[in-house]
């Protein structure tokens, strides 16, 4: 969640935290015990530690074929407080939610790198947003006759807006880039989003941007708050936390082009944007049993394809 | 056969009764009706007597269906024998922004079906927020041999292999409009299906479109389509490409350029601002795609008469954008992006008296820290110079009450006022207050207005003054807003015209949603998503209002007693049979 504050600050917000706190530390003792709200998703193979965003707050992984074979360790997150949050005790939860206008620190700018955590806000088509990160441009202007009106470069301000949403993903080195945007489905949720695959260099970040978007969703946001609205809210982080009981925890896998379906994280990055078609984040109570064919398979036809 | 003849040869068998009803005599009627265009009208003559209504059946030649759910095409086929145009909305239009599940529905093929055995000479469809797939295409191509235009706004579920049935096999066709569709891009071959033999294109508007296109196929199809009068290229195609095409269609009234962005030579420069200047009935400019400001002075010979320009995918600076105004005197409409910041508007102000409508979209709409964009001072620069000005789209990240009380004391004429402070429920950022007044002063103003979207932190008491003033508001869209159900109450109550209303995130429940239980059957539909409405509640509304259809839309792992989309509109078809397992209808 966005910079929840302590969590044993505000009335409403610790029981949640702490309940969540103690569902995250009987899964992983070792795991720092984080002030902020925290919801982790993850099977625990033995010495697996959680991810944790940079934001700090709530958070879920999603697995990748890294976690199966070994561990990853968790980078110690900067816990980013925002400031707005801590104060009042109704309203925090779903202000610290809503990314847009809470004030945030250096920290949690800098490390930008998810779309709008509401749904659908602000009110702008898809097909603008994706025209938006097309827009990403060579900024040189050179090899221009000099009888034509002497015109300076463009500055990084217009580097900036011009870049859109693309500017988090290639701060301050704006080129021409085209977007790939594939459609992610989570199992249990009917609206897909589409996220742009050539915005991430590496599986980790595409994992963070689908945790952000999509288990951060779950959550209503009303700056309004009512009484009625915050308890609606608790009653769905309560829901959310019971997804850690490892019943339902989550697998990112994917569609490549010949239709089959593959562990995220096998291949190497660039051969993955390659073949990805759409993603899908499973439940892995599904996909444990697809996982060792979903690799057989795999090598399989890497094998026919030598021949 | 004159419709008249065959209408009275079905329903009078005396021709001559004309004494015992009205002293008008249907062919009179139905000639006087045939030229009603608007599809209100119509409407408020079909409800006149039954005379009337059997002439304007006969009559009428389009069809427009606001909601596909509303009506079965068979009961349309019924009515209306005589259809060549037709024009549907599908989805609720927060399925813009990925709020309604993928498989929902409004499926344009049932339609289609119905259409093909019951209007084969079909001319026009234009869908908007529809599903539509190859199959459906084809299926147009082949079942319509006088169709003439096809228009997918907002539309998914296609490819360009749909838009290669079409250029195949429309022999006839004068409009192919593709606008803002997921539309699944898998090349640019489509365009070489037009045939050599056809000419009749007017309407070409692929900018939707990613891939390249063939350009000789391009080049050669706008050269022999002389009646050509719209194209919108797409991204793909250069500077000097366009250039080439522009030399061969100099009659062009609305133009998208493609990318304006490449490298000309100076002699290229002065080529492209030839054949923009020979364009003399342009009024319509849109694209310019990755502009470039040095390119623009190439656009000046075509300012002088535009009357829309739409730079919202160039993002320019302030003063590029003033120097291309100042050579605009005529604007009636204008789209930027932010980039332009307050000093672009006050630009905008400065040059362009006649603007009526102005349309601002964030370029980067996600980055809170941005200190970049426009703020209250740009919209208030654009209302002190441009008094005509009643269409309003307006994403900013800050807003004060005082502004938009001048904004509208300057341009009282407001129609459509859509204000989006992109933080979710930031108040008046200098007094730290609700921007209820902001609102309040909107409608006590501007008593024309018909469409208004608020944001913004609002109490209650922003829905009080819209009950109680927007006596004309006929579109509602709430977020993040209000504080009680009396809030909706208000609205519900109060604006008697209201028709469609589109709720996110707002703290009304069932006692809100059912103070309109009266009202619902006279708008097209309500949306409310994430507010405090129960199963319940929704199930109390379907079941006291059986013309509506009460659809819920679950997410999974939710409570079971919390609606939380809930999708309710009017119909005479009855509840629907294509809903997905994740729509309820009860």
């Amino acid at each position: 969640m966005q910079g929840g504050g302590g969590g044993s600050e505000s009335g409403s917000l610790s029981t949640v935290s702490r309940e969540d706190n103690m569902v995250v530390s009987s899964e992983d003792s070792s795991c720092p015990d984080e002030s902020e709200l925290e919801l982790g998703l993850g099977l625990c193979l033995g010495g697996f530690k959680m991810h944790q965003v940079s934001r700090g707050g709530q958070f879920a992984r999603i697995l990748t074929a890294k976690d199966f074979p070994s561990a990853i360790s968790a980078s110690p997150s900067p816990s980013s407080s925002s400031s707005s949050s801590s104060s009042s005790s109704s309203s925090s939860l779903s202000r610290a939610n809503v990314t847009a206008g809470t004030k945030r620190t250096a920290d949690s700018v800098a490390a930008a790198n998810s779309s709008s955590q509401v749904v659908g806000w602000p009110p702008i088509r898809a097909y603008r947003m994706n025209s938006m990160v097309n827009q990403a441009k060579n900024q040189t202007t050179e090899g221009f006759n000099s009888t034509m009106e002497n015109h300076k470069s463009e500055t990084s301000t217009v580097e900036k807006g011009t870049t859109g949403i693309s500017s988090y993903h290639n701060s301050g080195n704006a080129k021409l880039r085209k977007s790939l945007f594939v459609k992610v489905n989570m199992d249990g949720i009917p609206i897909g989003r589409k996220v742009d695959m050539n915005a991430h260099e590496s599986y980790e970040k595409l994992a963070k941007t689908l945790e952000d978007m999509f288990l951060k969703t779950t959550l209503n946001v009303n700056p309004a708050g009512s009484r009625a609205l915050e308890l609606g809210m608790m009653n769905k982080l309560t829901r959310s936390s019971k997804l850690l009981d490892g019943s339902s925890d989550f697998v990112l896998t994917y569609e490549d082009k010949e239709g089959d379906w593959m562990l995220v994280g096998d291949v190497p990055w660039k051969m993955f944007l390659c073949s990805v078609k759409r993603l899908r984040i499973m439940r892995t109570s599904e996909a444990t049993g697809l996982a060792p064919r979903l690799h057989e398979r795999n090598c399989q036809r890497q094998r026919s394809k030598h021949i | 056969m004159e419709p008249s003849e065959l209408k009275r040869s079905k329903d009078s068998p005396n021709s001559d009764e004309s004494t015992r009803r009205s002293s008008f005599p249907d062919e009179v009627l139905e000639r006087v009706l045939s030229l009603l265009k608007s599809h209100r009208d119509r409407s408020s003559v079909s409800l006149v007597c039954k005379d009337w209504y059997n002439a304007e059946r006969w009559s009428r030649t389009h069809v427009f269906i606001g909601n596909c759910y509303s009506v079965s095409p068979e009961i349309v086929a019924r009515r209306f024998p005589k259809i060549r145009s037709v024009t549907l909305k599908g989805k609720p239009r927060f399925s813009d922004f990925n709020l309604v599940p993928e498989n929902w529905g409004a499926d344009i093929h049932a339609w289609l079906v119905v259409f093909a055995a019951k209007y084969p000479f079909l001319e026009e469809l234009r869908l908007k927020r529809m599903a539509i797939s190859d199959e459906s295409l084809e299926f147009l191509a082949v079942s319509f041999p006088n169709f003439k235009a096809l228009s997918l706004l907002s539309c998914d579920g296609f490819s360009t292999n749909g838009l290669a049935a079409i250029a195949t096999h429309c022999k006839n066709l004068t409009e192919l409009d593709i606008q803002e569709n997921g539309i699944d891009d898998k090349g640019g071959s489509w365009l070489s299906c037009f045939p050599e033999s056809f000419t009749s294109l007017e309407v070409l508007n692929f900018a939707n479109l990613s891939s390249d296109i063939n350009f000789d196929a391009l080049e050669r199809l706008v050269g022999r389509c002389k009646s050509m009068r719209v194209l919108k290229l797409n991204r793909s195609v250069s500077l000097e490409q366009l250039q080439r095409l522009l030399v061969n269609a100099p009659q062009l009234a609305e133009l998208g350029t493609g990318s304006f962005s490449e490298e000309l030579t100076f002699r290229q420069y002065v080529e492209l601002e030839s054949a923009l200047s020979n364009c003399q009935n342009m009024h319509t400019l849109y694209g310019l795609w990755d502009a470039k400001g040095i390119y623009l002075p190439a656009l000046y010979p075509v300012c002088t008469h535009l009357t829309f320009l739409n730079l919202s995918y160039a993002a320019l600076r302030s003063d590029e954008l003033a120097k291309l105004l100042a050579h605009c005197p005529r604007l009636k409409r204008l789209w930027v992006l932010d980039t332009v910041e307050d000093k672009g508007l006050e630009a905008v102000g400065l040059n362009c008296p006649l603007l009526e409508e102005l349309r601002v979209f964030p370029a980067d709409p996600f980055d809170e820290e941005i200190i970049h964009g426009v703020t209250e001072a740009g919209f208030v620069a654009v209302s002190f110079g441009c008094p005509r000005l009643h269409y309003v789209l307006y994403f900013c990240r800050q807003m004060t009450n005082a502004a938009v009380a001048t904004i509208v004391q300057n341009c009282p004429d407001f129609t459509h006022f859509r204000l989006c402070i992109m933080n979710p429920g930031q108040p008046d950022y200098i007094t730290n207050e609700p921007m209820d007044e902001a609102f309040g002063a909107v409608v006590k103003t501007c008593t024309k207005l018909q469409r208004l979207s608020v944001s913004g932190r609002l109490t209650d008491l922003t829905f009080e003054y819209i009950g109680r003033y927007a006596k004309n508001l006929e579109t509602l869209s709430v977020a993040f807003a209000g504080s009680s159900d009396w809030g909706m109450q208000c609205v519900m109550g109060g604006c008697s015209k209201l028709r469609k209303l589109e709720i996110r995130d707002c703290p009304f429940g069932n006692a809100a949603l059912l103070s309109g239980l009266e009202k619902y059957e006279s708008m097209r539909s309500l949306w409310m998503s994430a507010c405090n409405v129960t199963m319940n509640g929704c199930r109390l509304l379907a079941r006291e209002m059986p013309r509506l259809n009460v659809e819920v839309m679950k997410e999974d792992g939710s409570d079971d007693s919390q609606a939380d989309k809930v999708y309710v509109y009017r119909s005479i078809a009855g509840p629907r049979r294509d809903a997905p397992p994740s729509v309820l209808t009860l």
